[in-house]
């Protein structure tokens, strides 16, 4: 596809109304054209990369700087690629990552007992808040939680 | 801090963190807050969370080390650090939209870099922890002011800039009524810093009674709990002679309460990038010609909102990520001159070691929540 150029200072009356009051941006921006100069600004040295970074495909190259933590990795990350080769408006990218974040926990987890660690899932959650601040909240999810139990074991012993 | 998953963070022993880029520094904690925001995080809203991740955007420290090419700040600096990283030479940060950076965040091109804020902010590791590495450090980061409570200034970070920039892009002219929905610390924020651009009335609008009983002590504004009005928008119409306000700010965010199927498609099914309940509200109840100020944050794909009365009633929509950097100047101002206290909001206190049952207390809104500081044992 090949741009068409326009003279576009030769259209009658172009410019003419333009009223540099009219910035519905201000204060937040400080209007100054820049975004017309935009990709002449002086940039800083690149990061150098050294982990796999994702990159939006909306952009030419990953910016100046960046953060390191946690490169993609398992099945969540081929995941993650797959959703990298769609641009930020589609849902191909976003829902994806969702799945691989869910993907991710488990990952999390094995990776934790390979670790010798097993989670201790309570204590993660903040239970101890819970129980001195919020106790009957404990208490009724206990109770709710034993009477179902104890409703389906005599059904189930019925049934027999 | 460690993210496991959805409800679940721990603490952990991690690598020190290093200088990857001239321009960066090394800072060791001194204060550190859980904001509304890593709740969104928490509860797995935002998409690209890994799991290992250290999250936390609020934070004042130490500077322990400096790259080759950091020239404003030096070793044994007191710092507070903006929660958005900005380059300040793009086109963007030029313009002073410092939490629109364009060269902080190569993951996604609508958001700038942010610390501890997923991958989808760029992949950094945040301040709930003892050491953070802080790009740009010639840029973003500013040296406490000697008189300046560090509590004070950890909520110069987000809290106070946000707040602040809600009500300046309301655009609140003297006289207007100002509706602020959300009285989590934003929300409270936004409602004590409209008066500065003189409304004669401010609104709060939640559904939990200490935040607004909380609200309304702080922010000297006129509360109501939604919960307790059948429709929120008609009561709002009523007590602004059936005209609506003339601003309304929306601090609530993407998971907003209150009207069932938002609740549903938004938060429960992921049909939308959380529910929009609150920006309905704000859309609904704002006057012909209003503003409407957005500072809640929501999902990358879509929401449903009432558009087709944003084009009927002619409304201005406005909304940014705090340029925290901008404003820092004018709000240390308004701290230091006795009109700001933004230590007020503090409630809780909390060692970074007690990282669970922290996120906990605020996510659940347990013990009258309303802002906590966490502090790493290897405080200054
Ligand atoms: N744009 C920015 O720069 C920026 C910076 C910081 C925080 N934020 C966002 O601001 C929002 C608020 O942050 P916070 O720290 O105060 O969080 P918070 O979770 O403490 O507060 C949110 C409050 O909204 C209330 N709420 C829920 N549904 C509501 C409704 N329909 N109407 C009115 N109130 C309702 C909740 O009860 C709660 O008190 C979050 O979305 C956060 O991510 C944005
Ligand atoms: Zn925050
Ligand atoms: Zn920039």
């Amino acid at each position: 596809m090949k741009k068409e150029v326009i003279d576009y200072k030769a259209i009658p009356g172009w410019g003419m109304d333009a009223d540099p009051d009219n910035e519905p941006t201000y204060p937040i921006k400080n209007y100054t054209g820049d975004d017309h100069n935009r990709i002449n600004y002086e940039r800083s040295p690149q990061q150098p990369v050294t982990v796999e970074i994702l990159q939006s495909n909306e952009r030419p190259k990953p910016s100046v700087v960046f953060g390191t933590s946690v490169p993609p990795s398992g099945l969540s990350g081929i995941i993650r690629r797959y959703a990298f080769t769609h641009s930020e408006d589609r849902y191909r990218h976003w829902l994806p990552l969702i799945l691989a974040d869910r993907i991710n926990v488990f990952e999390g987890i094995i990776d934790d007992v390979r670790k010798g660690h097993i989670p201790n899932i309570f204590a993660e959650k903040g239970f101890k808040a819970t129980w001195k601040y919020n106790r009957q909240k404990i208490v009724s999810q206990v109770l709710v939680t034993s009477v179902v139990v104890l409703t389906l074991f005599s059904v189930l012993k019925k049934k027999k | 801090m460690n993210y496991r998953g959805p409800y679940r963070v721990r603490t952990e022993q991690r690598p020190m963190p290093e200088i990857l880029h001239p321009e960066d520094a090394i800072v060791r904690v001194t204060r550190t807050c859980i904001c509304g925001s890593d709740l969104h995080l928490y509860h797995g809203m935002v998409p690209d969370t890994r799991v290992g991740s250290t999250f936390g955007h609020e934070f004042t420290g130490i500077v322990e080390e400096i790259g080759p090419m950091v020239q404003n700040l030096k070793v044994g600096d007191h710092v507070l650090v903006p929660f958005n990283i900005a380059c300040g030479k793009c086109n963007f940060c030029k313009q002073g939209l410092y939490g629109n950076c364009h060269e902080s965040n190569p993951m996604a091109t609508a958001v700038g870099g942010i610390f501890g804020y997923s991958h989808t902010a760029g992949g950094y590791d945040g301040g709930q922890a003892e050491y953070v590495r802080v790009p740009y450090a010639d840029v973003g980061p500013t040296v406490i002011p000697p008189d300046m409570d560090p509590d004070d200034a950890v909520l110069l970070t987000d809290v106070v800039p946000t707040g602040y920039q809600a009500a300046e892009m309301g655009g609140i002219k003297e006289g207007d009524t100002v509706v602020i929905f959300g009285a989590g610390p934003i929300g409270i924020m936004a409602a004590r810093c409209a008066w500065f651009f003189g409304p004669s009335r401010v609104i709060v609008i939640d559904h939990v009674d200490y935040r607004l009983e909380f609200a309304k002590n702080y922010a000297k504004c006129e509360v109501y709990n939604f919960k307790s009005l059948e429709d929120p928008v008609l009561f709002l119409k009523k007590t602004t002679d059936w005209y609506g306000a003339d601003v309304c700010i929306d601090c609530v965010g993407c998971e907003a309460e209150g009207n069932g199927l938002q609740t549903f498609t938004g938060r429960k099914a992921l049909l939308q990038a959380g529910a929009g309940t609150a920006l309905q509200w704000a859309i609904n109840s704002v006057k012909k010609g209003g503003i409407v100020s957005i500072v809640g944050v929501y999902g990358p794909p879509f929401n449903l909102i009432p558009i087709g009365n944003v084009v009927n009633k002619g409304i201005t929509i406005r909304a940014n990520q705090a340029s925290v950097k901008r404003l820092l100047p004018k709000l240390i101002d308004h701290v230091q001159s006795g009109r700001l206290n933004p230590k007020g909001l503090i409630t809780h206190r909390i060692p970074l070691e007690e990282i669970s049952e922290a996120y906990n207390i605020f996510s659940s809104k347990l013990d009258n929540c309303i802002k906590t500081v966490l502090i790493p044992s290897a405080k200054a």
